[in-house]
């Protein structure tokens, strides 16, 4: 199966730095690829390169089975970036914005709804102009209007800041979710213990390049076996940070990534019939129906919240997590980094 | 150690010490021979006009550059065009190169031409049709000139630049067809035509005038755009170095040593900052290179100085 | 492209009528411009009764700027512009949408304005057919050329200085044209005027076509 996303010796020029220095990336569909290095390592640039906002100069790019060196536009509709930057305007309500660029994207009033709702925001929120959010109910909006244009690949840039614990789980119930569904999902965090978790592998970044498992010379010194593929169970996925570490981003050396933080996350025992979270909103996660993907997860790859059984909105406090099933991906073959 | 390829030419082995050539040279010469000519026969042997006097002896100079404001202006708009469909430097530069030698071109035509409106008219100023369109074409050009100034990256320049470029004839062609039909509306009684027919030693020396105006013309926006050239060069990205330096910082960051780029902070010590959701990292926002100037310097800087600005603002 | 300029047209009419600038803020100076004049030209002489096309419609040109910026500035706000580079929106479909409602907002004020200049420089409205045309002619030239030019200079910091000394100049024209046709009707000679009012007409087709065409490139031109 073709890769959704290849980058072979990929330069991508921010002016006149290059913030891409040489990126080697192979993702399938369906997996969920994290990226992980220093600020400054280019994981920003990698993401955005991907949508085709940022050109590259050398080397291969082909997303979706377009190129983009030739057409970075062809994919931008297929593609969902979330960012630091909100994409919202001020001035509107959060249903507003939400509605505006689902129909900017052309897709269905249902779908538009349905992203609200996943997202929680289909209640009072709806009707409140986004300059009165807080940052984290601002970063919930942003994903509704990414869950809306149901994309083939997700472009997830830090992904959890700003987030209480509770939206954190929603937004991992939500990737799981999609990549069940036949997405595919890129993403850069600094949340490793988390992110890990959830991720099918890691990809190292630093200073603009991939960095691959023993290679010689010195881009081999970033510390051990960080570079392996991260097998994780299913059952893992989604939940387990729940009782766990503090909320707050772990930062962590190059030099320490390695299997002892990995071995630590499949040591967690997966907390997912979840204590409630105290504090946070009301976030109703809709039971997920695993979707067993018949050779071919999905239809057209694209994943379709409005597949999923009616959201339950009076969804009690309690319920976060435990009815996130474990989805089963099997036709995802995590290729190993290039 | 850097393996130059193929297709990142190198900067020319020989920089040149200045925009001189021995066609340039030869041109500087006639030209200069042009000047003389054309002031001998304009000052001294060409008769005073009948009616006004020495003051015509301005249109020796007032005519050609009027002329030749509007070919810088063809110039511009044209190089703006082959820019939109080639992308390419070079037309960026003539463009600019253009405009500049039309503004100076432009202001000497309103000097001259209010210069000899004086004696004519009693006044430096009259807002007749030729006269009011030649003066908002020097605002049109201040414009131009003024967006290409701004302290952009050239990526984010050159679209804008060219597209305004693009306009600078179109709008020039409206400005001075509805001047030119609301002043006559208006005529006055003396007709005050900035050209006037004339013929004999009279027309020799306006011929002189705009033949020592087009060499002059044509050895300015040579040397013009040989300078713009130079500087777009200077400025120019060497890929490969940048790379290289690139690189070098990252094997310095991993081994967690500070690398000898001397990078900042912002390099081997990242993971210990908390940057938070609230950082600026909207590269491709416009914020993104104005933030980083020591990246978008038009000098020759190495790119190695400009890394620690600039890995500061991505992640 | 039609349908996303709707899309982006009701857009940017939603947040103005939400934030309400352009009532509270682009009406009120407006009629403030109308006054000034009448401070510095001395209104006992009859000199604004002679020059009302021509005040009439300097006044709409700066109040334009303030509009026009409000619309170039609805773009410039956090990631919006990225989002609709990401969206898949046809630039020409955004570029008509954000002229259509600059161009509903100048004809609100021009609307405000001629209640003004009547009431204010007693002035009397004859020849509305022509009035009305060169209305619609101007406003469209004026927002066509005026998101053009914005979007130039979209995102730069020196927005505000930039943008009049591009779109003045350029708008000469436009100004010499409608002040003339207002002339004409005012007069009672409503023949004299309909030709400015098809120059006005080619202006803002012009306009609105390179607009379309060249939105493109700027959106992408960082």
């Amino acid at each position: 199966m073709k890769p959704v996303v290849h980058l072979s010796a990929a330069v991508a020029l921010l002016g006149r730095f290059p913030a891409l220095a040489g990126i080697d990336l192979d993702v399938a569909r369906g997996e969920i690829v994290l990226l992980r290095g220093p600020n400054g390592a280019g994981k920003t640039t990698l993401l955005r390169a991907c949508a085709g906002l940022v050109p590259v100069v050398r080397g291969e790019a082909v997303v979706l089975g377009r190129d983009l060196r030739r057409h970075p536009r062809a994919i931008r509709r297929r593609v969902g970036l979330l960012g630091h930057v909100t994409g919202l305007h001020d001035d509107l309500t959060v249903g507003e914005n939400v509605r505006f660029w689902g129909r900017a994207a052309r897709t269905e009033p249902a779908d538009v709804e349905a992203a609200l709702a996943l997202t929680g925001l289909d209640g009072r929120l709806r009707d409140v102009p986004v300059a009165e959010l807080s940052a984290g109910q601002r970063r919930r909006t942003s994903l509704a209007c990414l869950l809306a244009r149901r994309p083939e690949l997700w472009l997830l840039d830090e992904p959890h800041a700003g987030l209480d614990a509770g939206a954190r789980d929603q937004l991992d119930a939500l990737v799981v979710q999609a990549v069940g569904q036949g997405a595919t999902v890129l993403m850069a965090s600094h949340e490793l213990d988390r992110a890990q978790a959830l991720a099918h592998r890691v990809v190292d970044l630093v200073a603009g390049r991939t960095i691959t498992p023993g290679a010689t010379g010195a881009g081999a010194d970033v510390g051990g076996a960080d570079a392996d593929r991260v097998d994780v169970e299913p059952a893992d996925v989604g939940g387990a940070d729940v009782g766990g570490a503090d909320a707050d981003r772990v930062d962590v050396e190059p030099a320490d990534v390695g299997g002892a933080d990995v071995s630590a996350a499949a040591d967690r025992a997966p907390d997912l019939a979840g204590a409630p979270v105290p504090g946070a909103e009301p976030v109703p996660v809709p039971p997920v129906e695993p979707v067993p993907p018949a050779g071919r997860p999905g239809t057209e790859g694209a994943p379709s919240p409005a597949s999923v059984a009616t959201p339950d909105v009076e969804a009690s406090p309690a319920a976060p997590g435990a009815e996130v099933s474990p989805v089963a991906a099997p036709g995802v073959e995590p290729s190993h980094v290039a | 150690m850097t393996i130059v390829s193929p297709e990142t030419p190198t900067a020319s082995p020989d920089a040149p010490t200045g925009t001189g050539s021995p066609a340039t040279r030869v041109l500087g010469g006639l030209a200069l021979a042009a000047v003389a000519l054309a002031a001998l026969y304009g000052l001294v042997w060409s008769p005073a006009d009948v009616e006004m006097q020495d003051s015509v002896r301005l249109m020796y100079v007032h005519v050609p550059a009027a002329v030749f404001t509007y070919v810088g202006c063809v110039i511009t708009t044209v190089a703006s065009i082959m820019w939109l469909r080639k992308r390419t430097a070079g037309w960026d530069v003539l463009a600019g190169a253009g405009a500049e030698l039309a503004l100076v071109l432009v202001i000497l035509t309103l000097a001259t031409g209010s210069l000899w409106g004086r004696p004519t008219w009693g006044t430096y100023w009259t807002w007749d049709a030729r006269l009011t369109s030649t003066a908002l074409l020097a605002v049109l050009l201040t414009g131009y000139l003024a967006l290409r100034r701004l302290d952009l990256d050239p990526d984010a320049r050159s679209p804008r630049v060219a597209i305004l470029g693009l306009l600078l004839v179109p709008n020039a062609i409206l400005v001075s067809r509805s001047v030119e039909w609301w002043r006559s509306l208006h005529q006055r009684a003396t007709v005050t035509t900035l050209d006037p027919q004339i013929d004999g030693d009279l027309l020799v020396a306006l011929m002189c005038g705009f033949l020592a105006m087009a060499l002059v013309f044509v050895w300015l926006l040579v040397h013009r755009f040989r300078v713009g050239w130079l500087e777009h060069q200077a400025g120019r990205l060497d890929l490969d170095q940048a790379l290289a330096d690139r690189r070098a910082e990252g094997r310095a960051a991993v081994a967690g040593t500070a690398p000898d780029t001397g990078t900042g902070p912002g390099t081997g010590t990242g993971p210990g900052e908390d940057t938070g959701p609230g950082e600026d990292t909207g590269p491709g926002e416009d914020t993104g290179p104005a933030a980083s100037p020591p990246a978008s310097s038009g000098t020759g800087a190495a790119p190695a100085p400009a890394a620690p600005a600039a890995t500061e603002v991505t992640a | 492209m039609w349908r996303d300029a709707v899309l982006v047209a009701r857009r940017d009419l939603r947040i103005e009528l939400r934030s309400r600038v352009a009532i509270s803020q682009v009406g009120p100076f407006a009629v403030l411009v109308l006054m000034l004049f009448a401070f510095a030209l001395d209104p006992d002489r009859g000199v604004l009764d002679r020059a009302t096309a021509g005040l009439y419609w300097v006044a709409v040109l700066f109040s334009g700027l303030l509009a026009l910026g409000r619309s170039a500035a609805i773009d410039e706000a956090d990631g919006v512009r990225e989002g609709l580079r990401m969206s898949g929106l046809e630039p020409g479909g955004v570029f008509l949408g954000k002229a259509a409602a600059v161009a509903a907002q100048l004809l609100a004020l021009e609307v405000l304005l001629g209640a003004g200049v009547v009431v204010l420089y007693d002035a009397e409205p004859a020849g509305p057919l022509l009035l009305v045309a060169t209305c619609l002619a101007a406003t469209a030239a004026v927002a066509g050329a005026g998101t053009l030019y914005g979007a130039l200079v979209a995102g730069l910091r020196v927005r505000e200085t930039m943008l009049p000394l591009l779109l003045l100049p350029a708008l000469a024209p436009v100004l010499i044209g409608a002040t003339r046709a207002f002339e004409a009707a005012l007069d009672g000679v409503p023949a004299d005027g309909w030709p400015w009012c098809g120059l006005l007409a080619a202006f803002a087709v012009l306009y609105s076509v390179a607009g379309a065409l060249a939105y493109g490139a700027l959106l992408e031109g960082q």
